[in-house]
This record gives C-alpha cells, sequence and structure tokens, in this order.
C-alpha cells in the first residue's frame, strides 16, 4: 500500500499560494442587499450558478453602466478552485467593458478546456493564471468555470 | 501475495478473487489502484467481460424474433440469464422486467401508476390509480432516483407526497411511521441501503406496516442486492429495482422486480415494438409481463452478462460477501471514528451497516479532499451522491465515500485511513 507516500507535485500545481490567499481573502465576497444595490451607478444583474456534480455554487452581482462594469459582488460555496476563480474574476471585473469581459471568459474557457495545452494569458487574467493547473485535472474544470460561466449569463440578461 | 483475511473470505481467496478483475492491477497516478467507489459502479471480472465479448462474437442476434439459429441461440441464453438473475433474488423469471437502469425502473412503476390514474390498462389497473387525497410516502434520505419520479407522480395525479423523516444522525423516524403511513398511502418508496449512510433499514418490517394500509412498497435495492442475500419474496416487497453495474454486471441495465400479479395489472410504461400481440391502426393489445414492459430492441449482450456477474457472486457466496464488507465496513468507520476533523455521516452505534461511509471534513471541500487523494491512486466519491436533501438535513451540501466490494482488501482500507489525516493536514497547511 501507499504507506507514507505524499500525492506528487501536480497536487501543489491546482493549490498554489494565489489560489489559497483568494481563499483565505476572498474578494468582492458577499452580496449587496437592495438599498446597497440601489446607491451603485447602472443596473445590477444577478445569476445563481450550480454545478450539479458537486454542488458547488456562486452567486455573482454584476453591475453595468451602460457597457462597463461598474461593481462586482459575489457569494458562494464549495471548493477551493470554484471559490478561488470566483474572487479573482470578481476582483478583475470592475472597469471592463462587456466586450472585454467576453474576451476574457473565452480566454480563460479556452484554456481551461486545454487539459493543459495552452497556457493562461496572464497579461490578459491575471491571477487566473494560478488556476492554469485545473486544466489539467478534467474533473475540476467545471469548478474552476463556474464564476466565469455566471458572468457570462449575467451578461446574457441584458 | 499475503494480505489480511475477514470472516468472510480468507487471504488467499482474496487474493484469487483479485486476479480475476484485471483493472485492479492498474496503476493510477504512480500508484496501484485502490479503488474504494464500488457503490458507484462496480469493477467487472475477466467472465463477464468474456461473456459479453463472447455472446457478440459467436451468437449476437435480435431476440424473440426470427427463425435463424443465432436468433433462437440469442433469445435462449437472454431468457437464461434472466432466470438465473430472477433466481438470484428470490423471483420468478416472469417477474424480472429489464430496464436500462434502476432509474428507469422507478420511473417505469411511477409512470404506470400514472397511465393507471388516468384510466389506462382498464378494470385491472383501476387499483394503481392515484386521485387527489392519496399519498405517496418516501424517505428523507432517498437517492434522487427515489424522491423525483414520485414529486412527479404526485404533480400529474394531484395526490400527496409524504417525507418520513430522519434525525439528526441520519435514522429513519419510526417512531413517526404510524402517522404517517395511513388508509390514504398508496405507495411506499424506500432504500434498502442508504446509497450515503451505508446504513440497512428494516424492509420486511417497513413492508408489513405498509401492506397492513394497502400501500404498495417499493425498494430500491441498488445498494443491497451486490452487496447481501436479498430474497424479494422473503422481504415480502411489491416493487424492487437494482442496478446491473453495481454488481458486476455491465452498465446500460438494470432489473425491476414486480410481484406477478401486479406485473399483470399494470399499464406499459414504454410502448411500441416487442411488447405487443395484435396492433390496429386504433389500438394495441399488450404480451403478458415481462415482455409488455421491455418495448424496443433489449441490451443483449449486457444481460447475458449480468448473468454471468450472478454466477460469479453466487459461487463467491453472497453470506460471505456480506460477511467480509461488514468487517471492512467496521474497520472503515471504527478507523474514521479515531481521526480529528471527519464527521461519520450517519449512526455509528446499534446499527447494521455495509461496507459503505461518507464523511464531512468541516473546513475542507469533498472535491479537494477527493483530489489529494486521487493523487494516491486512491478513488472515492466526493460530492452529494445525488441525495442532495439528505446532505442539506445533516448540514452539508457534498460528502466523501469510500465504498467497498468482494475485492476489497481490508489493506486498501487502512491506505484511505491513513491517507485521510495528511489530506486534511496538508490543506489545514494551506489555511
Amino acid at each position: 500500500m501507499s504507506g507514507e507516500q505524499q500525492p506528487g507535485g501536480e497536487l501543489d500545481s491546482l493549490y498554489q499560494e494565489i489560489i489559497v490567499d483568494h481563499v483565505k481573502h476572498p474578494r468582492r465576497r458577499g452580496l449587496h442587499a437592495a438599498d446597497e444595490l440601489a446607491v451603485l451607478d447602472g443596473t445590477t444583474y444577478e445569476t445563481h450558478q450550480l454545478n450539479p456534480t458537486c454542488g458547488d455554487e456562486v452567486t455573482l452581482q454584476l453591475t453595468l453602466d451602460g457597457d462597463t462594469v461598474t461593481d462586482a459582488a459575489w457569494t458562494g460555496r464549495g471548493c477551493m478552485v470554484s471559490q478561488s476563480s470566483a474572487s479573482i474574476l470578481a476582483e478583475q471585473l470592475p472597469g471592463l467593458t462587456v466586450d472585454e469581459v467576453h474576451e476574457r471568459v473565452a480566454s480563460f474557457r479556452e484554456s481551461m478546456r486545454s487539459r493543459g495545452e495552452v497556457p493562461i494569458d496572464e497579461e490578459l487574467l491575471g491571477d487566473a493564471v494560478a488556476l492554469e493547473g485545473a486544466s489539467r485535472f478534467i474533473a475540476r474544470v467545471k469548478c474552476a468555470m463556474l464564476a466565469w460561466v455566471a458572468a457570462e449569463a449575467a451578461l446574457a440578461q441584458r | 501475495m499475503s494480505g489480511i483475511a475477514t470472516a468472510g473470505i480468507t487471504s488467499a481467496e482474496l487474493t484469487a478473487i483479485r486476479a480475476d478483475f484485471p483493472i485492479l492491477a492498474e496503476t493510477v497516478n504512480g500508484h496501484p489502484l485502490v479503488y474504494l467507489d464500488s457503490g458507484a459502479t462496480s469493477q467487472r471480472p475477466r467472465s463477464v467481460l468474456d461473456a459479453e465479448l463472447d455472446y457478440v462474437t459467436h451468437r449476437n442476434a435480435a431476440v424473440h424474433r426470427g427463425a435463424h439459429t443465432l436468433a433462437a441461440e440469442a433469445t435462449e441464453e437472454f431468457e437464461g440469464a434472466r432466470e438465473r438473475v430472477a433466481a438470484f433474488i428470490g423471483a420468478r423469471p416472469d417477474e424480472l422486467v429489464w430496464v436500462s437502469n434502476a432509474t428507469e425502473g422507478l420511473n417505469l412503476v411511477a409512470y404506470a401508476i400514472g397511465n393507471a390514474s388516468l384510466g389506462r390498462g382498464g378494470e385491472a389497473a383501476k387499483r394503481f390509480a392515484l386521485r387527489p387525497g392519496d399519498e405517496i410516502l418516501t424517505t428523507e434520505l432517498e437517492h434522487h432516483a427515489n424522491l423525483i419520479p414520485w414529486q412527479e407522480l404526485a404533480a400529474r395525479t394531484g395526490a400527496t407526497l409524504r417525507v418520513l423523516p430522519i434525525d439528526d444522525e441520519g435514522r429513519l423516524r419510526l417512531d413517526l411511521l404510524d402517522g404517517l403511513l395511513t388508509e390514504r398511502t398508496r405507495v411506499f418508496a424506500f432504500s434498502h441501503v442508504s446509497n450515503v449512510l451505508g446504513t440497512v433499514h428494516p424492509v420486511a418490517e417497513l413492508a408489513a406496516k405498509a401492506h397492513a394500509v394497502g400501500a404498495l412498497v417499493v425498494v430500491d435495492a441498488c445498494q443491497s442486492i451486490p452487496h447481501l442475500p436479498v430474497d424479494v419474496k422473503a422481504l415480502d416487497v411489491d416493487f424492487v429495482v437494482f442496478s446491473s453495474h453495481k454488481m458486476l454486471g455491465p452498465t446500460g441495465l438494470g432489473g425491476l422486480y414486480g410481484r406477478a400479479e401486479l406485473l399483470d395489472a399494470l399499464p406499459p410504461f414504454l410502448t411500441g415494438g416487442s411488447m405487443i400481440t395484435t396492433v390496429t391502426l386504433e389500438s394495441a393489445e399488450f404480451l403478458p409481463p415481462p415482455q409488455k414492459f421491455e418495448a424496443g430492441t433489449q441490451r443483449v449482450s449486457q444481460v447475458v452478462a449480468l448473468g454471468t456477474a450472478v454466477d460469479y457472486l453466487a459461487a463467491v457466496g453472497m453470506d460471505r460477501i456480506h460477511a467480509h464488507e461488514l468487517e471492512l465496513g467496521r474497520r472503515l468507520v471504527e478507523g474514521l471514528q479515531g481521526l480529528d476533523g471527519v464527521r461519520i455521516l450517519g449512526p455509528v452505534a446499534d446499527v447494521e451497516r455495509v461496507g459503505l461511509a461518507a464523511i464531512d471534513t468541516p473546513g475542507i471541500h469533498a472535491h479537494d479532499l477527493g483530489q489529494y487523494l486521487d493523487g494516491l491512486g486512491i478513488a472515492v466519491r466526493v460530492g452529494h451522491h445525488c441525495a442532495q436533501p439528505l446532505h442539506r438535513r445533516l448540514g452539508t451540501t457534498a460528502s466523501t465515500r469510500a465504498s467497498t466490494y468482494l475485492y476489497t482488501r481490508p489493506e486498501e482500507v487502512d491506505a484511505y485511513l491513513e491517507a485521510l489525516p495528511r489530506a486534511i493536514d496538508y490543506f489545514r497547511s494551506l489555511a
């Protein structure tokens, strides 16, 4: 039997420092109540995404003034991959245009679906580069994508 | 290879059994596979793999039609397997209906009752008809497959779905049963063994109480028939579903047992080819069961292979498999009880359990835990195991489940128990 052995370095590639940091100190976590939403510039679109296989969930509030994201807030529960990914995305959303959000989601999805073949564009996606490890674990791609799918769904409500 | 014996299976026998399962020699992520996910799907011995290949290589043909030699051989083999699988659960062959999976089996019963409620099936089917005021009873710990079909049936017929609750530990609140099981109850659907808690429910006792008020008894036996001797007649139940791929057989196949007089009276669910006697443009007459419920081309090679799977189980002996797994289950639960940061879902003391246990690891998500274990070649199930209401009731959304089978070595349970605290330490160190 495996005795004192530890899993290989692949595990550390998945649970990188950036991911751990976003889990311990989630950015923009906590949904706005109705009275808080009322004072934001623009219109807020809220979506709830659920990964039916493991029950992980992310709820995202995306506020848009015209074509520009003015605020993002989220809450959720689940594994480290899904929750860090939501924090990483929410942190970078404010200030982006709708087209820029779509561009980032598309780029992230391409890398995530590539089984590690397409590296994450760090210049475009920032901290999301830490999620690259997840693309090598096919069962974890959905975890990583959850919040990004929520952003797309929010935009689709416009 | 020397190893630890159990009350059911000696170490030498276990080595021989494991040699029959080619996949158990696989290496996963650089480690020998430790397969503790048989509750999700079991592995198959070479004899089962060979049976399917041999059938499609030498005798493949459509069954119950055609007069050529292969068609006759295929039909004989298909029905021969039905006889053996029926005997394995104590049923008559004409009481065993093939379905795609246990989920379809439960849907078949629910939809057939729904059809009876719409007046289909004539006089004989009136006994099944549901109307507003009638009640369907299930339990709080069921797999979604034994919950949603009843939710839908209630919605279609106007009947009311009632749920037997569990207590904080996960035990069925049998003290509430008499209040919930009344003359209004028409169907009582429950699992023999919980797919999350591994606890064994007193089927015969529950069935007797249901019958006393005239309710039909539907049992989800997916986690019992593969692991312990089950005699549907001795349990005196009305319908039982089980799954081929959880008992050494192929996927795409499940079984539905129904008491002969009930299958006779029940209207069909799926209709079309192979289930009729006379068809006109206006209507059709149906074959007797089980064919009445087997519309369309059947899964012949899978049925043949399941026949070989039950031969394998019967040759080892279900009593011995049960004893082996009881001991593995005890080893698992006792080991888990001693671990810091681990909460076993379901009762532990004064309860009958199989070789299956799910745990909650507060602060560490099951998916992350499973990832660590996978890195060691240890395959467990993580998630809600198709039982969201149960997980919600027990205060979590996901759990980590280890489950054994006849080929599981005690050392594999130990490997899991040794890896768990290291996994917990790993994630705690990140935090």
